[in-house]
């Protein structure tokens, strides 16, 4: 296999002692800010990133990956020890976790979700180990239309699928496009939208409107609500743990299940949330006892967390393979890759290699030395908790501040981030998803540039997404995605009609 | 098994009354939301529509691809607004009760200060104050350990950006003074 060769490579461009030392940095930030309430895997990769601009692109991406890993075995502590999911796909883990942790088996519920998410991890590792390459080297025969089909699939799966509204998703996705817009064209050098403003000459930068977005927006939705908590302290002896991986085995057909509905959920783009509460469902429904469920069964730790952390892990793989982020947390992960000056996408795979698969050989070794970390260090992260939050609150404020004015140096966007913090609280209290337009708002003018670069080569001909047979299906498929709800409903209705009998 | 006799149970002496008065209905605010929204996209509609939204010979002109994208949002708004008014149920529905809204106020105002101050006096010395003030009038913590936090993570922050990774933030006069 010319993948395993490429990836032995990686690793070995991996094992030097200041990689080693960024990564465990980067893992304990990252179960930091998985743990801390406010903030989670989008805002802390977001607010950490300008951490990484002085560093070369594969200590950047391995420092900024462990981050994300870190906040995803982070998120599992809170939501086992105090019911509090740090992360909305942490929430399935508590229907089961909380209850083991009030019967005084909290050591066994974190143990068996950490080992798990480690599980879950590795599965999605392994599938972009083998499938990426392939999927890359198939889209390097890719022109400007097919790409903007695939954008144009991303954004309308988004509107099919999603739970949300359906024009409240439209109108998140548009915004985003529009913003991605200001400033310069790049294809005519014209000036767009800024109204003749200098600041807005620079154009809104992604990463400034996700740290406003997350950061800032879930500072003030977590200050409107109640901040006691009560839960458990627990440490993790080693008996606990080996007993716990002494009864994995037995329940390979959930991790086996979970996994799958993971990777699939994590590629296209519907998240890891999803991923969890399915892992969850079914694990239940299949199980021989439904009723123990809900109160304190391991098996509900092991399914939502290894779907989570599955789908959390294979999000990456449409964003190394085609640049496009299957989560929100890839999205930032890509804008960063912009900042070092790479270009995702299939070229990536021939470019840059090293960094590639330095990247790879990091979501393995991350993972092991992850899961060693939290399960030594429960105690202590538990233990932040205790401070109060009037004191979290402002220097996470002022992490955000730094963040944004460290990406261009400007002081506009210090106020572009508070402006976009309104916008991000107001949007999630009126549910409009803010998932599609941080998507929209990295992809923009990519897509943009795609679609005026295949008009170009057509002369303003639309039918050249219909040219050939790939780029045809694909834009078929997008549009069968975009009206999904409405084929779903007339097939529905057809059915009845046909077998009126069984209605 | 593990020892939980460990408990960890922390108060919110601020928490929010659970029977406080609605400031604004969640209806109110999808309307208000609506109408912003479809301002926008005519502002940005227009602005597109002069720097040409039309076909050249070279393909579509800078402004086509924003421009029908401001058409789809204010549709979308139009839709949004349309359906904020036709649903009654969802419009009664509290967006934010007065005890809720004075603590989002209590967050909200004081980062207003923040970035008003980091213009003037710097990001350090706005963080700290900040954070001081924070903590002493927002969370009631003694003014020793308020002050006290506050230098250790402002200091933390400069070695860490400022210092051993040359993020050069913006500095005020008291960075002047001793010569940064």
């Amino acid at each position: 296999m010319e993948a395993f060769g490429l990836l032995l490579h990686g690793f070995t461009v991996l094992l030097t002692w200041k990689t080693l030392l960024l990564m465990m940095v980067g893992l304990v930030l990252g179960i930091f800010v998985g743990v801390l309430p406010g903030l989670g895997g989008p805002n802390g990769v977001a607010i950490l990133l300008p951490l990484t601009f002085t560093m070369d692109p594969t200590s950047a991406i391995v420092m900024l990956s462990c981050i994300y890993w870190g906040a995803l075995f982070g998120g599992a502590i809170t939501s086992i020890l105090f019911n509090i999911p740090g992360e909305a796909w942490s929430v399935a883990t508590t229907f089961d976790g909380y209850p083991m942790a009030q019967q005084g088996r909290a050591a066994e519920a974190l143990t068996a979700a950490f080992t798990s998410s480690f599980i879950g991890s590795l599965v999605a590792v392994l599938l972009i180990t083998f499938l990426a390459p392939m999927i890359s080297s198939f889209a390097l025969k890719f022109g400007p239309p097919e790409f903007f089909a695939v954008y144009l699939l991303t954004f309308c799966s988004f509107v099919g699928l999603g739970r949300e509204a359906k024009h409240k998703t439209v109108i998140s996705m548009s915004l985003g496009l529009l913003l991605a817009g200001v400033g310069m064209d790049t294809v005519s050098g014209q000036l767009r939208m800024t109204f003749g403003s200098a600041e807005l000459l620079r154009g809104i930068n992604f990463l400034v409107a996700v740290i406003g977005l997350f950061g800032i927006s879930e500072i003030l939705l977590t200050m409107e609500e109640r901040l006691a908590l009560r839960g458990h302290a627990a440490g993790i002896s080693l008996r606990v743990v080996l007993s716990v991986w002494k009864e994995l085995p037995k329940y390979w057909v959930t991790l086996l299940r979970s996994s799958v509905i993971g990777c699939w959920l994590g590629i296209t783009p519907g998240g890891a949330i999803a991923a969890s509460f399915m892992g969850y469902n079914l694990a239940k429904r299949f199980s021989k006892d439904q009723e123990s469920f809900g109160k304190g069964r391991i098996e509900g730790v092991f399914a939502p967390e290894t779907a989570a952390h599955a789908s959390g892990t294979s999000a990456l793989l449409p964003m190394l393979a085609l640049g496009i982020p299957g989560s929100g947390t890839a999205a930032i992960l890509l804008g960063g890759l912009m900042v070092w000056g790479l270009n995702p996408g299939p070229l990536l795979f021939v470019e840059h290699k090293d960094f590639v698969w330095g990247l790879i050989a990091s979501m393995y070794l991350g993972n092991v030395v992850g899961l060693v970390l939290v399960l030594t260090t429960v105690p202590i992260f538990a233990s932040i908790l205790r401070v109060p939050f009037a004191a979290v609150a402002p220097m996470i404020v002022v992490s955000c501040a730094i963040g944004a004015y460290a990406i261009q140096n400007a002081l506009f966007d210090i106020w572009l981030m508070l402006g976009f913090g309104v916008v991000g609280y107001v949007f999630k209290k009126i549910a409009i998803p803010l998932a599609p337009f941080t998507l929209a708002l990295v992809l923009g003018s990519r897509a943009e540039d795609a679609f005026r670069l295949s008009m170009i080569g057509s002369g303003g001909d639309m039918k050249v997404f219909w040219s050939n047979g790939l780029v045809g299906s694909i834009t078929t498929l997008a549009i069968v995605l975009l009206f999904w709800p409405v084929i779903d409903r007339a097939f529905a209705g057809v059915a009845r009609l046909v077998r009126p009998a069984k209605a | 098994m593990s020892n939980t006799e460990l408990e960890i149970v922390v108060d919110d002496p601020t928490a929010p009354e659970e029977n406080s008065p609605a400031v604004v209905s969640t209806g109110a605010v999808d309307v208000i939301v609506s109408l912003l929204l479809l301002a926008l996209s005519l502002v940005l509609g227009w602005d597109n529509w002069r720097t040409g939204a039309s076909w050249d010979s070279t393909g579509p002109q800078p402004g086509y691809f924003p421009f029908y994208l401001s058409v789809i949002l204010g549709a979308a708004s139009l839709y949004g607004l349309g359906a904020a008014f036709v649903s009654r149920r969802e419009a009664a529905e509290t967006f934010v009760t007065r005890a809720q809204f004075r603590r989002v106020m209590a967050v909200f105002v004081p980062t207003f200060l923040f970035c008003l101050a980091t213009q003037y006096l710097g990001l350090y010395v706005a963080s700290f104050l900040l954070i001081a003030g924070f903590m002493r009038l927002v969370g009631k913590i003694a003014l020793w350990k308020s002050l006290l936090t506050a230098f250790i993570f402002t200091a933390a922050m400069f070695v860490t950006f400022d210092v051993a990774f040359d993020v050069i933030m913006p500095k005020g006069p008291l960075e002047a003074a001793f010569g940064y």
